[in-house]
């Protein structure tokens, strides 16, 4: 842990830049929350700082080139130049540090490799990630069950634990890349590919699809929540339990009912009611989440109803059809889905 | 520096021949290229179909059944003996001997035409369709693949006959004839790992 | 090497005259379509791609445009995804290597004191081809059915599935085009640089340009047939239900991405490397010396050609190949560094030990080491198979490999316009405007692109068409786009200067830089035939080793000939009666295109099509002689 706190104080040092401009941290390797991530921050740093002085010692080069003085003597016509022995040994010395300056770089990429593949520990948490067009279905293996906890596009991680996050398509390939914890893992319909993640710092984090995967790549990203152990485990059992029927709230179970009765239940799931579609994003807990629609949109009450109304126009191309609504069942559903916490 | 360099005519290439034959004419080498050309395609259609096998658990795929050796054999080995007028053409092509080269190119036109009928009743034995599985792509790919090179040299071959029967022959067409017979060669020669492919390594692994 | 005395030919004006008249095209618009001349066919393929630089540009202003503020509305999705689509398909393959393919067409010849090229209706056919490919894709963007799916289409996205309508083929069949017309043009120039040499023009004694296209050519004969190949499985997945890249049926989808990038990384190094030819010779020149380390250059091109296909993996890091593999293909790319740092040491120890004159070619030359060399260092980066994962998909590639491809490659192009523009045109370029249009795009490139390097580190993935404004990318893509635009503004000024320099340049002269190879001793612009007699060459820099220049006469005055030399040693061997202007190959690139194009809506076309193809090849390879007096078929009177 302390080698991590050394670590916050690199970025300021490598790239100051997107500092001074406001950059956000919460989507970039330059910060690094994983042991995953934390390892190719050092790799970065350290191929920076051979690529730099390369590029410091070719420049250089360059310029003295450019700028200095000649004899007179040289006579000041073309020349069908006989090899310069003084160059051929500054082109010899020259490969040599390139050859060393690579084997370096091949080693310390070698070492970051294999720190990646060491890493499993023992106890491995099972997270079931399913890109789609465009949001990622998520699915947790129950706490010493065997069945599987769903919720779309926030992943809750315990820090300090290994979590081993199988990645696979329904559609096309995409890529699942959350860079403050780790690199980018595609995932290829076909292709069961894997990729483990271990926080070693709390918050939330952003990733975000990279692989271009059609009309709305831009809009699929994901939270995670990195949580300390007892928060995960609440978060958890909060996920697994399936929805009661609103009691008291007339304005709640008329939006239920119109879930389930109308469109929204041929598509989603909400456990423990009518509404068992499977095409889009489980919303059992849709408001617990930090935002909507794959990180279009911060979850508000606002946020859901604009987007039930009006998906086409928040995120054109969306699956989600426009379906059109009464205001008062708008209302209806709206308020039903805000109190799914 | 602007002015033109001045020259000085020391010599004259008058004297040289204005044709050559084999690797010394200007056109073998284009054929040449446009073989490597097509020999690349061939070559990585073969490593496709290699890594379609690698990653499949079964070739062919449980359900498909292999492909007949009836007239692929038959069509192998006449490829094979039409090795023999081809070289025979390409010596009377370098020799420069007019009506051999006619009647050669008659011969391989015919020999084409024969190969190109048994190439067709082969398809239909192929026993999978190209739409099956990948492993019936791939088989696709490369039979198809290798019967566009021998419809084309069969055309090429026939309109060669057409123009030598009605012209007389000149240096240049008896190398054309040449890079003809060479690319025979090479379509003879591409199939043989082709035909391994798909009639003997489905029935090995 | 012995020649006959002088044979009594005619008189040099003229032998110049009859050579003129013999070599000329056809007046007016038939000689337009029929001509088979090298330079008249480079210069079409040369204005072509800069109208598409200019389109593709355009793109790119509008993409900046939408990227400059979050959540602009200037380009939808559909928009964006177009325009990168169309950008990145006509920047790669449109322009990127047909330009160079087309500085080969001029330049090759007359670098080998020749006439023609070996197969001057090949290089007609291969630009008309060329014409169809440009067409497919733009013509189709003009009726709305652009390809949306990237330069690169990767299935299952491609499939009908996700993609129906003929998007996707459109973008499959604009490959096929340009693939077959950049393979006739390879066969062309290997076949020129290795048998028309002059005579005393060894493989040692070869200029490194040449050295460079031979090396090209080579890459794209063995590279390209994979792109073909991978876009004609995508073709026949889409239209007669193959299954090459369904998983569930056998297929498999990484295949397609082997084949993809068994081509593409090759294909950087086909555009980097003639670009290595161009810096040489533009270096050379305007450092009053001959390249130092030129063996070194020559091997090093070489190995850059060799190593390119080891490497394509490190484009598919991120697909989860297994880690041994990648670790090889980080050896192998990190492997190429060490040949691109000895060009660049040559490069640089030339200027450092002639007398540099800073003229506007040269200036590309500095453009070029300081912008390339930033390239190629953070290629470094992303051949790194575990750092890769953070870098690839990222702003931090885009910023890479335009630092590459338009540092490496534009910018030498610019340098090589500039050089050799006086020898096309035979006016000199304004020497004060070139200035201007350097410094603009030169500092509005660097200004535009190095930002997004810390772009891809903040976490920009690519290909988003817009961006949420609380993660903080919206000052670096404000400066990226205020960079382009500058950059745009540069690239104008530099066309604008080439079009008025053709009135108001001062007249070149043919040799205004003082050159060492051969072109140079043509007139500006050179006559059809290029030379009234051979040249004989006895060094890599016969203009400046040789005074007079020895000259041999002999090839073809009264019939269009081009002397064949042997492949080591460039012995003369004999003399080749060169193409006569043929409408053939037009008319065989229309059928051609008819066949492409049908195929996109049936398999059908591909029968049926390729009857008009042999037909019009037919005609154009039917020899002319006399008719048989003997055999069945002779000639009855």
């Amino acid at each position: 842990m302390r080698r991590m706190v050394s670590r916050a104080v690199w970025p300021a040092v490598l790239l100051p830049l997107p500092l001074l401009c406001g950059c956000s941290s919460t989507q970039s390797p330059l910060f690094p929350a994983g042991q995953q991530a934390a390892n190719l921050y050092d790799l970065l740093l350290l191929m920076s700082m051979v690529c730099g002085t390369i590029y410091v010692l070719v420049l250089g080069f360059l310029v003295l080139s450019l700028v200095r003085k000649r004899r007179a003597s040289v006579a000041p016509n073309t020349v069908v130049a006989p090899p310069d022995k003084g160059l051929r040994h500054v082109l010899v010395v020259w490969s040599g540090f390139i050859i060393a300056a690579l084997s370096v770089l091949v080693l310390g990429s070698f070492l970051a490799d294999r720190g990646l593949a060491r890493m499993q520990d023992a106890e491995v948490l099972d997270v079931r990630v399913n890109g789609h067009q465009w949001w990622w279905r998520i699915a947790y293996r129950e706490p010493g069950g065997t069945s599987w906890i769903e919720t779309a596009n926030e992943l809750h991680l315990p820090i300090d634990r290994t979590t081993r996050i199988q990645l696979v398509s329904g559609d096309v390939i995409h890529s699942f890349w959350v860079p403050n914890l780790a690199g980018k893992t595609d995932v290829v319909p076909g292709r069961n590919n894997s990729l483990d993640l271990t926080p070693r710092k709390t918050g939330w984090f952003r990733g975000q699809c990279a692989e271009y995967c059609g009309l709305q790549h831009a809009h699929m990203a994901l939270d995670v929540k990195v949580d300390t152990a007892g928060e995960f485990a609440a978060w958890i059992a909060r996920q697994k339990e399936t929805a009661h029927p609103p009691t008291g709230d007339a304005v709640a179970s008329r939006g239920l009912a119109l879930i389930e009765t109308g469109t929204c239940g041929l598509c989603h799931t909400i456990r423990g009611t009518a509404a068992q579609g499977r095409a889009g994003p489980d919303l059992t807990h849709i408001a617990s989440r930090h935002s909507l629609a794959a990180g279009s949109l911060p979850m508000s009450r606002g946020a859901l109803q604009g987007w039930i109304a009006q998906p086409q126009a928040v995120k054109p191309g969306t699956l989600m059809p426009f379906i059109p609504l009464e205001p008062a069942d708008l209302n209806a559903i709206a308020h039903y889905l805000e109190q799914r916490q | 520096m602007a002015t033109q360099k001045e020259v000085s005519v020391v010599g004259s290439l008058a004297d040289l021949p204005d044709h050559a034959n084999g690797a010394r004419h200007l056109v073998w080498w284009g054929n040449l290229g446009f073989m490597l050309i097509e020999g690349t395609g061939f070559a990585l259609a073969i490593a496709a179909y290699l890594y379609v096998l690698s990653h499949s658990s079964a070739w062919p795929p449980a359900g498909d059944a292999l492909p007949d050796l009836g007239w692929s054999g038959v069509f192998t080995l006449g490829l094979l003996l039409s090795e023999i007028p081809n070289l025979w053409l390409l010596r009377q092509a370098r020799a420069k001997k007019e009506q051999a080269v006619r009647i050669g190119i008659l011969l391989m036109t015919v020999i084409g035409v024969g190969l190109t009928v048994i190439r067709l009743l082969e398809f239909g034995h192929l026993n999978v369709r190209w739409s099956a599985d990948g492993y019936g792509s791939m088989v696709w790919l490369l039979m198809v693949l290798h019967t566009t090179h021998v419809f084309t040299e069969l055309g090429e071959t026939a309109v060669q006959a057409l123009w030598l029967f009605t012209h007389e022959v000149g240096d240049n067409q008896f190398s054309d004839v040449e890079d003809t017979a060479n690319y025979w060669t090479f379509v003879v020669l591409f199939w043989l790992p082709i035909y391994g492919l798909v009639y003997w390594m489905p029935r090995l692994s | 090497m012995t020649f006959a005395l002088q044979s009594n030919e005619p008189k040099t004006s003229e032998r110049h005259a009859r050579l003129a008249q013999t070599w000329a095209d056809a007046p007016g618009i038939w000689g337009f379509l029929t001509t088979v001349d090298h330079k008249r066919i480079a210069a079409r393929y040369i204005l072509t791609t800069v109208v598409l630089l200019f389109a593709a540009g355009m793109l790119a202003l509008h993409m900046r445009l939408q990227l400059s503020f979050p959540e602009l509305k200037v380009l939808g999705p559909q928009g964006y995804n177009e325009a990168f689509s169309l950008h990145g398909s006509t920047m790669l393959f449109l322009v990127s290597v047909p330009v160079m393919e087309a500085m080969g067409i001029w330049l090759v010849p007359l670098m080998l004191g020749q006439r023609a090229l070996a197969f001057p209706r090949l290089a007609a056919f291969s630009f008309w081809l060329y014409v169809g490919g440009v067409m497919t894709l733009w013509v189709s963007h003009a009726l709305d059915i652009t390809p949306d799916l990237g330069w690169f289409e990767y299935p299952p996205l491609s499939g009908s599935a996700y993609s129906p309508g003929h998007r996707a083929d459109i973008w499959a069949q604009m490959i096929t085009f340009t693939e077959v017309a950049a393979l006739a043009a390879s066969v062309n120039m290997v076949a020129t640089i290795l048998k028309m040499r002059p005579p005393g023009m060894t493989l040692a004694r070869m200029p490194l340009f040449l050295w460079a296209m031979l090396v090209a050519s080579l890459m794209t004969i063995f590279a390209m047939p994979a792109v073909m190949l991978v876009t004609s499985m995508l073709i026949s997945d889409r239209l007669v239900s193959t299954v090459f890249f369904a998983p569930t049926q056998g297929g498999d989808i990484l295949l397609f991405q082997h084949l993809f990038w068994f081509f593409g990384h090759p294909e950087v190094y086909m555009i980097f490397i003639p670009a290595v030819g161009f810096i040489t010779a533009i270096v050379e020149t305007f450092s009053r010396r001959t390249i130092v380390g030129h063996t070194a250059m020559v091997l090093s091109v070489v190995a850059i050609g060799v190593l390119a296909f080891g490497l394509w993996v490190h484009h598919m890091f991120a697909v989860g190949l297994p880690k041994l593999g990648n670790s090889f293909f980080t050896a192998a790319s990190l492997a190429i560094a060490l040949p691109a740092g000895i060009q660049v040491f040559c490069w640089i120890a030339t200027i450092w030990s002639g007398r540099p004159q800073f003229y506007t070619p040269f200036l590309w030359v500095i453009g070029f080491i300081i912008t390339f060399v930033m390239g190629g260092l953070s290629g470094v980066m992303t051949a790194s198979a575990p750092l890769d994962l953070q870098l690839t998909d990222t702003y931090f590639v885009v910023a890479h490999f335009h630092y590459v491809l338009v540092g490496g490659a534009i910018f030498p192009l610019l340098g090589a316009f500039c050089y050799w523009y006086p020898k096309a045109t035979g006016r000199m370029m304004s020497e004060r405007w070139g200035w201007a249009s350097f410094l603009l795009i030169v500092g509005g490139f660097n200004l535009g692109f190095f930002p997004m390097h810390i772009l891809g580190l903040m976490g920009m993935p690519r290909r988003v068409y817009t961006y949420d404004p609380s993660l903080g990318w919206s000052t670096l893509n404000m400066v990226a786009t205020l960079g382009s635009a500058i950059a745009v503004l540069g690239g104008l000024i530099f066309v604008a200067n080439a079009f008025l320099s053709l009135w108001r340049g001062a007249p070149a002269g043919p040799d205004p830089w003082g050159g060492s190879t051969l072109e140079w001793a043509a007139s500006s612009p050179p006559p059809q035939h290029n030379f009234d007699y051979t040249p004989v060459v006895n060094s890599i820099a016969p203009l400046w080793s040789e005074d007079p220049l020895r000259m041999l006469d002999g090839v073809g005055v009264s019939r269009r000939e081009v002397l064949v030399s042997s492949l080591a040693e460039a012995h003369p061997e004999y003399r080749q009666k060169s193409a006569q202007p043929s409408i053939w190959p037009l008319l065989a690139a229309i059928a051609v295109s008819i066949m492409f194009i049908g195929s996109i809506f049936t398999p059908w076309a591909v029968v049926w099509g390729s009857l008009p193809i042999a037909g019009a090849l037919t005609a154009w390879f039917w020899p002319q002689r006399p008719r048989s007096k003997t055999g069945p078929l002779r000639v009855r009177v």
